[in-house]
């Protein structure tokens, strides 16, 4: 047996956690700011810096920048150490590193202008959706190059975690971002409404699994152990722990979707799947806990511990509440309202938020071999951020109830009680406020971490090539008898190959019939594409991010269908790319809003909401009368819309213009006989062609839809 | 309201019988493979993670 002297890198985990804490604190920051714009609607502060723009910047910063560095830092120091290898590849890792960083900066730049695909943490568009592709790939190389070439033969569960992450990220990233590109930075997806919805909550679900959940899980594996200096309670629960987890969380995504106008089988599938994984995640939990036994002493002195105690734990707390709050009766509560909100701060402040924290103070001073600047820093830190959880968390869910029992409130006389949906919005205005606070004490104790950090680094030296050493791994010639388990253990890419059928079983379950519908989805006559008008309305709609407080979809309950209207049909959807339905209302639903009110109420409300609306949280978007129409783009969008399947007449594209203008002038016409001058080529028109659009289709028909 | 586009699909019957089974069959092989499961060795493969030189305690 040959022993052969190697090295780990260093520097590449030193360099992604620099990058962890630097975007944790960006992210943490955009957060409050989004956090303030509510009570404080002033701080709107313009068309880059209103709240539809900066909470997409947000959650994309925690989770893919925040998280994401996170990932790569834990991922990069336990692969080494668990293959007895160093990466495969330095420049791989240099390249993987720079170009992830640079997809983050692309982000926040193109999402503050405008630049988004409007799906939830899949708004980036398509060049950079190809760059995400690109940098996973050399991710992926790099670190099945690094399996491969390993000098330990069996595969420890960690790793599994991770190549259950690259895959099945890979999938969700590609099959939701398939879009056709309208112009540089503008694409529609190919799947419209119904269908749209199921791939991108399929997606969003499983982004929660893979990238916020089965990565950090590898780490707990990892860092716990290492954490506490005892091997993980029990490796068969482990087993168990990853192969159900990543068996039954692709199929659970429709429970984003329930009550909505998703079919019922694909609604219920995602509820019993996702009961079911009540199951696993405590396996996992209970896991990670009792690797601790016989250590709960050190628990009270290593500040290391005790960030990972309380991530762990509100990991079994969010595993719990998601799989009830994927029961109908519970989820008609928690949908649309901040429940949600709490339910996923629960999981990022103190899974992800808190899990990366105890790695960062374990990892930094090995690295630098030196000890923690102040443990009692970290200490402090430690209890800020626990009770920014709870000043964060509990006031949401509060919010979350209040709201929606006013929301569903009768009188006597069988009319809703609050009819104007605003009174249950400044209801809850302290529990925003509250929020803030919450979300302020969680940044300081970060901040303090950052200065920690960097203290300890200042004060120690980076072993950027840690030396050690290793017997090489010999050719078994004669495969030993034993458990085929124990074979695929071994064998990376078997493992890869077996994850993948293994996630695909539950995807192509639930997509398959869906799209069998397309065939026939149920055309309801009377819905008609969008005016090229009307379109360029909903792009600045989607542009502008008012999904994010606007649902557009009607639930078949009394209390909604009394205060907005018909509630949503599929077939209504069927050229909407992509679909908007929304997860959160902060203001009212919008799917019936055509012809409520005359285009004058809109044309005051767009320029200052609390004109029509006094008391309106709703950022101005004065903007809008002032920006010109962008028309040169019509084409291409029409273009675009005809070759997935809407039926303009043949050649409209280039005609398209002069419908657009007719239909303005219509509307600038009856704004200007009203009292209020806009010369016909300025966005605000277009945007209230679409909002009059609304719903109407429905809404003219006098007789009634089936579908 | 969506059962009459579900029933077009020649065969759907099978579906849910099928996604169970599947279910089922995947579940009865994990439980089966971690039960049979050698100690001795999973023991070992636990350990992985603390075998190194490092320093523990900083």
């Amino acid at each position: 047996m040959t022993i052969e002297k190697f090295s780990y890198d260093n520097k590449i985990v030193r360099n992604f956690a620099v990058a962890t804490f630097i975007w944790g604190i960006v992210g943490m920051l955009v957060g409050l700011i989004a956090a303030l714009q509510i009570p404080f609607p002033g701080l709107n502060m313009g068309e880059y810096v209103s709240f539809g723009r900066v909470r997409p910047v947000h959650t994309n910063a925690i989770i893919f920048a925040f998280v994401g560095n996170g990932i790569f830092m834990g991922l990069y120091y336990s692969l080494q150490r668990l293959c007895k290898a160093r990466m495969f590849s330095d420049t791989l890792s240099k390249m993987h590193f720079w170009g992830w960083q640079s997809i983050i900066v692309l982000a926040a730049v193109t999402l503050l202008g405008g630049h988004t695909t409007g799906k939830e943490y899949a708004e980036l568009e398509w060049p950079i959706d190809i760059l995400i592709t690109l940098v996973w790939v050399v991710f992926a190389v790099n670190m099945f190059g690094t399996i491969i070439k390993r000098r330990e033969r069996h595969l420890y569960v960690a790793i599994w975690f991770y190549i259950a992450t690259v895959i099945t990220v890979a999938v969700l990233h590609i099959v939701n971002s398939i879009e056709i590109p309208v112009s540089l930075w503008k694409s529609y997806p190919v799947y419209a409404g119904v269908q749209d919805a199921l791939v991108q909550w399929w997606y969003g679900h499983n982004a929660v699994a893979f990238f916020l959940t089965t990565p950090y899980l590898g780490l707990m594996y990892y860092f716990v152990p290492k954490a506490a200096n005892r091997p993980v309670y029990s490796y068969r629960l482990s087993i168990i722990h990853f192969w159900a987890l990543i068996f039954i969380y692709i199929w659970a995504g429709p429970h984003h979707l329930l009550y909505t106008a998703l079919p019922d089988w694909a609604q219920s599938l995602g509820t019993v799947f996702s009961v079911m994984l009540i199951a696993p995640s405590w396996g996992g939990m209970i896991n990670g806990l009792l690797t601790l036994r016989g250590a709960w002493d050190k628990v009270r002195e290593d500040v290391v511990l005790k960030f990972m105690v309380v991530a762990i734990t509100a990991y079994g707390m969010s595993t719990f509440e998601g799989p009830m709050l994927s029961l109908k009766s519970v989820n008609a509560i928690s949908h649309f309202t901040d429940w949600t909100i709490a339910h996923v701060h629960i999981g990022g402040l103190g899974w992800n938020g808190m899990l990366t924290f105890g790695i960062l103070y374990w990892l930094i001073p090995r690295l630098y071999q030196t000890k923690l600047h102040s443990s009692k820093m970290a200490s402090f830190h430690f209890w800020i951020a626990t009770l920014g959880i709870l000043f964060y968390a509990i006031p949401m869910y509060w919010a979350g109830f209040t709201q929606y029992f006013m929301w569903q409130e009768f009188t006597a006389d069988g009319v809703l009680k609050y009819p104007n949906f605003l009174e249950t919005v400044t209801q809850i205005m302290p529990m925003y406020k509250l929020r803030a606070f919450g979300g302020a004490l969680y940044l300081v104790g970060a901040i303090s971490m950052v200065y920690n950090l960097v203290m300890t680094m200042k004060a120690g030296v980076l072993n950027e090539n840690e030396a050690t050493e290793a017997p090489a791994l010999e050719k078994l010639t004669v495969e030993p008898a034993g458990h085929w388990h124990r074979w695929i253990e071994r064998r990376p890419i078997q493992m890869l190959l077996i994850a993948t059928v293994v996630i695909l079983i539950g995807g192509l379950v639930e997509m398959i019939p869906t799209f069998m519908i397309s065939s026939n989805i149920p055309t309801i006559t009377v819905v008609k594409p969008y005016t090229p008008l009307e379109l360029q309305g909903r792009d600045l709609y989607i542009r502008d991010g008012c999904y994010t407080c606007h649902s557009q979809m009607i639930r078949p309950f009394r209390h909604e269908t009394e205060r907005y209207g018909e509630y949503a049909k599929a077939g209504e959807f069927i050229y909407d790319h992509p679909f908007q339905w929304g997860s959160k209302r902060t203001g009212p639903d919008l799917l019936r809003e055509g012809g409520k009110y005359p285009n004058l109420w809109h044309y005051h409300h767009m320029i200052d909401p609390t004109t029509m609306s006094p008391g309106s949280i709703m950022p101005a978007y004065d903007y809008l009368a002032d920006n010109d129409l962008d028309t040169s783009s019509t084409g291409p969008k029409i273009r675009a819309m005809i070759s997935l399947g809407v039926p303009y007449p043949k050649g409209y594209d280039q005609i398209a213009n002069q419908d657009l203008m007719k239909q303005a002038n219509e509307i600038s016409a009856d704004l200007k006989k009203n009292g209020a001058g806009i010369a016909s080529n300025k966005e605000l028109v277009a945007m209230i062609a679409y909002l009059q659009r609304l719903g109407t289709d429905i809404k003219a028909n006098k007789t009634e839809v089936t579908n | 309201m969506f059962r009459q586009y579900l029933d077009k699909i020649s065969g759907v019957e099978v579906y849910p019988m099928f996604s169970l089974m599947v279910f089922f069959a995947f579940f009865v092989g994990l439980i089966w493979y971690v039960a049979k499961a050698n100690k001795a060795e999973m023991d070992i493969i636990s350990k992985i993670p603390l075998n190194n030189d490092q320093p523990e305690n900083l």
